[in-house]
């Protein structure tokens, strides 16, 4: 393939580069705050120190991978993946007990864990199989391919008992998204997550204290509903107005009628189950005569999700550990202070909402210095931000952030390759979910998921993790017009 | 792409706008100092014996915090005066709370530990003066209690959490107390309770208001659960008397459960120097006591079994077909091959099984061990070496039995490989390895090991798990241990029983009659563990009675000589302590002998 010379610094989006030393300074600078107490008798190196050794380390990688060929990260993309599902999998039985997880390789003084580097490797890999020839994600065998290649990560980061890490890689179903996956499939995702809240936070309000609780009846009527409409679109409009949504009135009001004057206790629960899965089987029936496949589709999905609204509980109390289930529940407000989960955040509530508008000054914070907001310079750094800078510092990081991300949007579309663009967008959603899911747990929105706020936090592996998926990235940009395809 | 990025960002902006501008809740408890979070320390839980016996209770005390951010003007000379220590002293320990390498969780605003333990006349003037010095605190603690100064290596004991568990748990912090050996580290988690949590509020001049938020986020503390062991105290107080003076150790197992009734180490030391900051004067004086006191020989001494290992080796040819019960072997002092000698002592010619048990023949189990390892069924002596090896190890030696404790001996059992790397691969012969068959040579086990072999023979053919744990008494936690067969058939038990029998009881001579008792039968073995460092070790293990056992133990005194001499006749007196209650009058002349007897390698 010929290849046209192009003087790679150049090239270098310099807008994206400012961006992340202006983030790296607002890291570094909260991290000495937070570490911060002018008493004691210093020995040894501070955070701080160990934070600025972590962003030279970073600074040097980040210039290596510039003057790597770009080429290469396509060629290595699956063998760099490869490389590292087996690092998750012997990391699994390596690494030592931490807190309660199994994610950090400890090799001598330094403490790595596998799971940060997994982002890029497998933000490589999507690419290159998203940019394969014959590749299109309406093809169900792509799909799958994509999917599976993103849940492996998953699974093997689940094993070592690190939630939130494994979670991020879930973000990268957004990159589908953005590659042509059916709004369909997202639709349904989302409806599946708002079920399964729905269920449990008025899962303890029964309906007349015993005929079925709230959370379950208003789930299945949503489904329900759902179901009416698609049937609605797929032609079945004048008879659901005519007769179905009398029959289904009717019924329910035969029900309440039962429950009110007889001893018959009705619940209201099964009655919804009843009805949506009688619904599901005339359409099962009438699509079979019809040979209709929406009609079986919309049937199976009746099903589906009324099944999904009935195991809601199982899932929650028996596939989520309980220090998982405890942060839900206080983030759903269910329980208010079991295990000083709730605690936590409002601490940091406490010391984001003491900072005020303008903030009470570098270096002159006290809730984040009381040791009260845990995790401090890594998970809760947010907290020094919104109490010593106030509101206008944190808005600013925050329009910070929402500029690195449109500039990186922006640079992802005007990629030429598929790959490229895939990759570029895997960083995007990757830095959003991490953003997303820290500020928004510091700020009370998020339950308590422990993963870090990229190019802010304190930590080394973090840092150089979110450095070289960036700089990967930077790399495929400034060398695009190299590559004719 | 670019709706989501920009709803995320606005969600964020209106909450902080909220948090920061619009709402005073935050704003209100933030000013300095507002929180103080005070732990609550469960009562950690007791120690019972088998019988119900309280061994281990709770004694008050009471450690000195202070808060740093607080203790500005503090009268440091008085304060001094009063907890009995000097100004260079305090200077120094505020320098090590200050330290954040020494002290990891150290902040100004949160209580730090100053003084720990300080004595009831200390606590009452300080509690008196204690208005004077603001940010000195009085934080109440539990300190451990015996009733009796014995079983320190089983019990352990607690002290300051280290700085690593500090780092890697988050349940801990500096200051907290935490099981550093035996029981007490085995069974932490279930001891030591859960903290509880107060978060009081106080106004700007210091004085405390009242609970936050009314107490929603207060957690009370869960008291620690109390621990029922197998031991039987006054059988370890026994033998502990027995083994003064002397080095060595004891074990007695219940064999139908595994139960551990008794494990004495000797030297050992009194429970009550371990607690608290009397620990710091003799823990070095312990450690480098040459005798040294802290080992606990039950479970990490490691010494040849020597003739006690006869009985596993007769099991084994028995069961591989090798011999039958009334298999006779000639002796004429010891077994010679050509240049080879390996002596045996004067006793009758030729022995049968049992009586070569009685009379613990050397001559009888070299000649066996040899046709073994030599028989062309198993194709190789290498292949040979393998099945005697597996039958070793299904009796529990050569691995951790897997007691309940922090730390285990594994003993030695030599594979095939060893030899092969000794004397290169197919060169070695049944004769370079027959020592084995005697208990000497690279075997090695621990007095638990011991113990539990005389446990599987009493059982004839599997043991327990032995362990120290008998029930976790307000919880409904069931307890069980491993039961684990020996793959050798219970006929196979009988003769090897009778010559343990008549080692002990038969007129005509047996290498153990001084523990023989007038009125239960004692089943048991000799043994004698060559030292290469000096005189050798006297072993013996035993079990009874004989029909339903109901005890089997194993003791082992150092550099005691014949196995006769003393170990047997302490496992006799144990065994009689144990199933009658106390020592028959005409014995009595025993027990004074032994526990008046020194045997200690320095007074010699």
């Amino acid at each position: 393939m010929p290849k046209r010379k192009v003087h790679i610094y150049k090239n270098i989006d310099w807008q994206t580069n400012l961006f992340y030393v202006l983030l790296l300074l607002v890291g570094w600078l909260n991290i000495y705050s937070a570490d911060y107490n002018p008493e004691i008798v210093n020995e040894g190196l501070t955070k701080a120190d160990l934070q600025l050794i972590w962003i030279g380390v970073s600074a040097l990688s980040a210039f290596v991978i510039l003057t790597i060929d770009s080429e290469v990260y396509q060629i290595f993309a699956y063998l760099i993946y490869a490389l590292f599902i087996v690092i998750l999998i012997a990391t699994i039985f390596l690494a030592p007990d931490i807190k309660g997880s199994h994610s950090w390789l400890v090799l001598g003084p330094i403490r790595i864990q596998p799971a940060e580097f997994a982002k890029f490797a497998t933000a490589l890999a999507l690419a290159k199989l998203m940019s394969s020839y014959d590749f299109t994600l309406e093809k169900p065998r792509c799909l799958w391919k994509s999917i599976g290649m993103i849940l492996l990560p998953v699974v093997l980061i689940i094993l070592q008992r690190e939630m939130g890490s494994a979670l991020v890689f879930l973000s990268l179903i957004l990159v589908l998204y953005r590659e042509g996956l059916p709004h369909v499939v997202m639709l349904i995702g989302l409806l599946f997550v708002v079920l399964f809240v729905f269920v449990l936070r008025f899962g303890d309000m029964q309906i007349a204290d015993t005929l079925g609780s709230w959370g379950l009846f208003g789930a299945l009527i949503l489904v329900l509903l759902i179901g009416l409409v698609v049937l609605s679109l797929k032609g079945w409009q004048k008879i659901i107005l005519r007769y179905v949504l009398g029959g289904i009135t009717l019924i329910f009001l035969l029900v309440f009628v039962l429950n009110k004057w007889t001893s018959l206790e009705i619940k209201y629960t099964i009655t919804a189950l009843a009805v949506t899965l009688i619904l599901g089987l005339s359409s099962f029936v009438y699509g079979l005569l019809r040979q209709n496949k929406g009609l079986i589709l919309v049937s199976l999905f009746l099903w589906t999700m009324s099944a999904y609204c009935y195991s809601v509980d199982y899932i929650f109390d028996n596939m989520l550990e309980y220090h998982q289930q405890t942060r839900v529940k206080v983030l759903l407000g269910l329980e208010n202070d079991p295990m000083g989960v709730g605690y936590n955040v409002n601490q940091s509530k406490i010391a984001i909402g003491s900072g005020g508008f303008f903030g009470k000054g570098f270096l002159e914070g006290t809730q984040t210095k009381l040791n009260y907001v845990p995790e401090q310079v890594t998970d809760f750094i947010f907290c020094n931000i919104g109490e010593e800078f106030g509101f206008v510092g944190s808005v600013a990081v925050l329009l910070l952030y929402l500029f690195f991300l449109f500039r990186l949007v922006t640079l992802a579309e005007r990629q030429i390759s598929t790959f490229n663009r895939v990759y570029g967008y895997c960083v995007v959603s990757i830095f959003l979910f991490h953003i997303l899911v820290n500020i928004g747990m510091v700020i009370g929105l998020m339950p308590v998921i422990g993963i870090p706020l990229p190019l802010i936090s304190y930590g080394g592996s973090s840092l150089l993790a979110f450095t070289i998926l960036l700089f990967i990235f930077i790399k495929l940009d400034a060398s695009r017009s190299e590559r004719m395809f | 792409m670019l709706s989501i990025i920009v709803v995320v960002m606005l969600t964020f902006i209106i909450r902080l706008f909220y948090l920061q501008i619009i709402s005073d809740e935050y704003k209100y408890y933030a000013k300095d100092n507002a929180f103080l979070e005070k732990t609550i320390y469960p009562s950690r839980g007791l120690i019972y014996d088998r019988h119900g016996e309280l061994l281990v209770y709770n004694e008050p005390s009471y450690d000195v915090m202070i808060v740093m951010q607080e203790a500005k003007n503090l009268d440091t000379l008085s304060l001094c005066k009063i907890l009995h220590i000097t100004k260079a002293k305090f200077d120094e320990r505020i320098r090590e709370i200050k330290n954040k390498r020494l002290n990891p969780g150290y902040s100004r605003y949160t209580p730090q530990l100053l003084v720990s333990q300080i004595s009831v006349e200390e606590y009452g003037e300080l509690q008196e003066k204690l208005f004077k010095f603001q940010g000195i605190y009085i934080q109440p603690r539990t300190l451990r209690g015996y009733t009796y100064q014995n079983a320190a290596n089983i019990l352990g004991y607690i002290n300051e959490v280290p700085k690593k568990v500090v780092e890697e748990n988050d349940y801990y912090k500096a200051g907290d107390y935490i099981g550093i050996s035996g029981i007490e580290k085995q069974y932490e988690e279930l001891l030591r309770g859960e903290k509880g949590r107060e978060i009081l509020l106080r106004n700007s001049h210091g004085r405390i208001v009242g609970n936050y938020s009314d107490g929603i986020y207060d957690i009370a503390s869960e008291k620690g659960h109390d621990l029922q062991l197998t031991i039987d105290m006054q059988l370890q107080r026994y033998g502990e008397f027995l083994m003064q003076n002397k080095i060595g150790g004891i074990v007695a197992i219940e064999p139908s459960t595994g139960e551990i009734l008794a494990a004495v180490s000797s030297p050992s030391y009194l429970p009550s120097m371990m607690v608290g900051r009397k620990r710091s004067e003799n823990y070095p004086v312990l450690n480098n006591d040459p005798n040294r006191p802290l080992l606990d020989r039950c479970l990490k001494g490691r010494y040849a079994p020597g003739s006690t290992f006869k009985t596993v080796n007769a099991l084994t040819f028995l069961q591989e077909d090798i011999i039958r019960s009334q298999t006779c072997f000639g002796c004429r002092m010891g077994y010679q091959v050509g240049h080879f000698h390996l002596g045996c002592h004067n006793h009758r010619s030729p022995l049968n099984l049992s009586e070569s048990i009685q009379h613990s023949c050397n001559a009888y189990y070299c000649y066996a061990f040899r046709n073994m390892l030599d028989n062309p069924k198993y194709g190789s002596v290498s292949a040979a070496f393998e099945v005697w090896k597996n039958h070793v190890v299904a009796f529990g030696f050569g691995y951790r039995l897997g007691i309940d404790m922090p730390s285990e001996d594994r003993g030695y059992i030599p594979n095939s490989l060893v030899y092969d790397k000794l004397y290169g691969k197919n060169r070695w012969k049944s004769l370079n390895i027959v020592s084995l068959s005697i208990g000497q040579g690279e075997v090695t086990a621990t007095p638990a090991q011991i113990a539990n072999l005389a446990a599987a023979i009493a059982n004839k053919g599997y043991w327990y798990t032995p362990h120290f744990l008998k029930s976790v008494m307000d919880a409904d936690t069931i307890i069980t241990f491993e039961k684990h067969n020996v793959n050798v058939d219970a006929h196979n038990f009988e003769p090897i029983i009778k010559g343990m029998e008549m080692a002990v009881n038969a007129t005509d001579g047996g290498t153990a009659r001084v523990a023989r008792l007038d009125s239960i039968v004692v089943c048991g073995k000799t043994g004698t563990a060559q030292n290469p460092h000096g005189k050798d070790h006297s072993v013996f293990m035993a079990f009874a009675p004989k029909d339903n056992p109901r005890i089997a133990i194993a003791v082992l005194v150092e550099n005691a000589g014949f196995g006769a001499t003393w170990a047997a006749p302490i496992a006799s007196l144990m065994i009689e302590k144990y199933l009658k209650g106390n020592i028959a009058p005409q014995r009595q002349w025993l027990e004074d002998r032994i526990s008046n007897a020194v045997i200690l390698p320095n007074t010699q």
